[in-house]
């Protein structure tokens, strides 16, 4: 049968079959619809279309609920991409807390003009990487913008996990005496967007360190239980800003010592050549622990055992509270105040 | 991690410090031109572990610090043309002018990209010829030759949307500035390495004949910097004022003649305007008459930069010239802080002020 002539006369003048995202599969109809069955929904292995909400039976534990926004450029990056990012943020956030994460949803923001076949591999990511972490997205929702209007896609996930008890009682917790653990080697997520989105020629180029923090949290809670204080991802602002979010938390000092925080040799020439502090640059499978001190030394050898912790170190402890909030001793010895970034790192001129 | 680890080592630095404070007879000043420099000895403590035997003060090598405000207006202002990409270094765009720096022109409407290298805002102009792209030309002889290079390649690759907003400056002449200040006192220089890597040090002979300081070329690691102060004190030990480099991995007599070329084939020395120090005579580079139409000020038919006192209380002429500490000026750490800078000193990575701020020490209660 022939086509009717008002399809002809569509003023949305876009083929459903489309080699790009046009303002019309944001629009609600058909092509909308297509662009759900025929892309999101099967590249993310959904047998069925999301529910406008989502029915939940949580095993009768306590939830954790954490939602986070995803805007990085360049959209793939040496070590990880936008989609894999999404999954990954809010997940480390649910861990971080004391919660294995179980459900997601995801928000597709669409710059008109994106290629389907862009969409596809930030799909095909978030699939692989929720995989990963057992998780399930079971809602979601996509919108399209004008070209120019967003760069190219954003992402938003929210994510309910179900905390594992007893939950770390967090930062405001800490104890005079506490040791700072890093998870990893720290700054590799910013320095490898930063080298990415300006096309800088490392060899080799710095990767991000993007992954799933929950082995290494499990692995120590089975270890040493309770007596992890406190957790978290060092993501913008890298420790540095963990350390003073910490410090204005338990209202004590934050002590580390520069020579025992370790940095990869190829985030640590990044930096030099470009005149960077890497103790503010991102981290995204990077996380900062404060623990007992009694239990500092087998929290590390524990951490050492699971692939994503192997490089994990201790680099400081807590201290009665000082005027200054964080203190770092540096390489020479001299102790110095350790300022929270302020804005985002720019580069020197030579 | 080479050439960087054996440069830190924190027992031969401990050594160093003994034996320059063994040589002290006195307490002398010692100037470091560089901000990197001022950077240096602060992160690492070397200002503080020698306190007692010598006074360093901060030179006026932090080429963020030193351009003035007219020059930062101009570069905003272009920047607000709707067909014109201005193009700057990252450093430069925290730096206020006269009502606000790069940064915020940008989150205004203005056209701003950092770049990493001029060569990077040649290659922007020529995959975007629909746009005038506008280079913000900053810097001492480190940046010089490579803003030379943009033209020549602006050139060969016939852009006709290419142009630079020139504030190159000497650090020589700048030097030479400080030591004809009436309260001058400073007693040595150490001069700032990667300068010399690219012009050398033969020059600076006469200046140490005529002013009889030693000049001592100096790298940015911790033991470098040991070994240039050493080197400074012996030679005031024994009264005996010389040139002598202390950075051979990286500096030759002659520096690089390749570079060195290239400057003088796109530039001729002028006299410049210093943010906080005024006019100092031969201290700066412009375009040659035979390159003129990749400046930016005549494309755009700009007046030259109207020269601006800070009219702020920040007192960054008194610091860049070594009369200052940056902890002696009454905002310092108050009203100006790195969010809430009065000056370009606490604003740049290079500066004496931030430098100050970012290392200050612990307070302990």
């Amino acid at each position: 049968m022939a086509h009717p002539a008002w399809l002809l006369n569509c003023p949305v003048s876009v083929s459903a079959q489309s080699d790009c995202v046009t303002l019309a599969h944001g629009e609600g109809g058909r092509l909308m619809r297509r662009l759900l069955d025929q892309i999101v929904h099967p590249s993310l292995g959904c047998t069925l279309p999301f529910a406008d909400a989502a029915i939940l039976q949580p095993a009768g534990n306590r939830l954790a609920f954490s939602t986070d926004s995803y805007v990085v450029s360049p959209i793939f990056f040496p070590g990880g991409d936008i989609g894999s990012l999404a999954v990954y943020g809010t997940c480390n956030d649910l861990a971080v807390s004391g919660a294995i994460p179980r459900w997601l949803s995801l928000s597709l923001i669409l710059e008109e003009g994106l290629p389907i076949a862009v969409l596809e591999k930030v799909l095909h990511s978030i699939a692989q990487t929720t995989a990963e972490c057992q998780v399930q997205i079971i809602t979601g929702d996509t919108k399209v913008v004008p070209h120019g209007e967003a760069d190219g896609i954003f992402l938003n996930t929210t994510g309910i996990g179900e905390l594992m008890e007893p939950v770390p009682p967090g930062a405001e917790s800490l104890q005079e005496g506490d040791v700072l653990i890093t998870s990893g080697h720290i700054g590799r997520h910013g320095i490898a967007i930063l080298a990415a989105r300006e096309q800088l020629d490392f060899h080799p180029a710095p990767s991000s360190d993007g992954a799933l923090l929950l082995p290494a949290i499990s692995a120590l809670r089975t270890g040493i239980g309770s007596e992890v204080r406190a957790m978290r991802d060092a993501t913008r602002g890298g420790i540095t800003a963990v350390l003073h979010e910490w410090a204005i938390a338990s209202q004590k000092t934050l002590f580390v010592d520069e020579s025992c925080i370790p940095i990869d040799a190829v985030t640590r020439s990044a930096c030099e050549l470009l005149g960077l502090e890497p103790l503010h640059l991102a981290c995204e499978g990077t996380m900062l622990m404060a623990v007992s001190a009694q239990h500092a030394e087998e929290a590390v050898s524990i951490l050492r055992k699971v692939e994503i912790s192997r490089h994990a170190a201790i680099i400081g402890r807590v201290e009665s509270r000082a005027v200054t909030p964080v203190i770092i001793r540096r390489t020479l010895g001299r102790e110095q105040s350790l300022d929270e970034p302020s804005g985002s790192p720019l580069p020197r001129i030579c | 991690m080479k050439y960087l680890d054996e440069y830190r080592d924190r027992d031969q630095a401990h050594q160093w410090i003994t034996r320059i404070q063994r040589l002290a007879s006195r307490r002398w000043v010692l100037m470091e031109v560089c901000g990197g420099q001022t950077h240096s000895l602060l992160k690492y403590g070397i200002e503080s572990a020698l306190k007692d035997d010598i006074e360093l003060v901060h030179g006026p090598g932090c080429p963020v610090c030193v351009t003035p405000i007219g020059v930062l207006d101009q570069a905003q202002e272009l920047a607000r043309q709707p067909d014109i990409t201005l193009c700057s270094f990252g450093d430069m765009l925290r730096v206020p002018g006269s009502t606000s720096s790069l940064l915020q022109t940008r989150a205004q409407g203005g056209t701003v990209k950092m770049v990493y290298s001029p060569l990077e805002a040649v290659s922007f102009a020529e995959q975007h010829p629909e746009r005038q792209v506008v280079f913000f030309a900053v810097g001492f002889e480190t940046t010089t030759p490579a803003t030379a290079l943009a033209v020549l390649q602006a050139h060969q690759l016939c852009l006709k949307n290419f142009s630079l907003l020139v504030h190159h400056v000497r650090v020589q002449p700048a030097m030479e500035a400080i030591m004809q200040l009436p309260e001058v006192r400073v007693q040595a220089f150490l001069a700032a390495g990667h300068v010399c890597t690219v012009m050398g040090y033969d020059t600076y002979a006469s200046f140490v004949e005529k002013y009889q300081v030693p000049v001592v070329v100096t790298g940015f690691e911790p033991l470098d910097l040991l070994a240039g102060i050493h080197e400074c004190i012996r030679q005031l030990e024994s009264g005996n004022a010389q040139t002598s480099n202390q950075y051979p991995r990286s500096v030759r007599l002659e520096g690089n003649l390749s570079a060195r070329q290239l400057i003088d084939q796109v530039y001729e020395v002028n006299d410049q305007e210093w943010r906080g120090l005024g006019e100092i005579p031969e201290s700066g580079y412009r375009l040659r008459a035979k390159w003129e139409q990749f400046n930016a000020g005549k494309r755009f038919g700009m007046m030259p930069a109207k020269v601006q006192n800070d009219a702020s209380l920040c007192q960054a002429g008194e610091v860049l010239s070594g009369q200052m500490r940056p902890t002696e000026c009454p905002s310092f750490g108050k009203a100006c802080t790195p969010e809430t800078p009065m000056g370009a000193p606490m604003v740049s990575s290079e500066g004496a002020c931030a430098a100050y701020y970012r290392y200050r020490l612990p307070i302990i209660t």
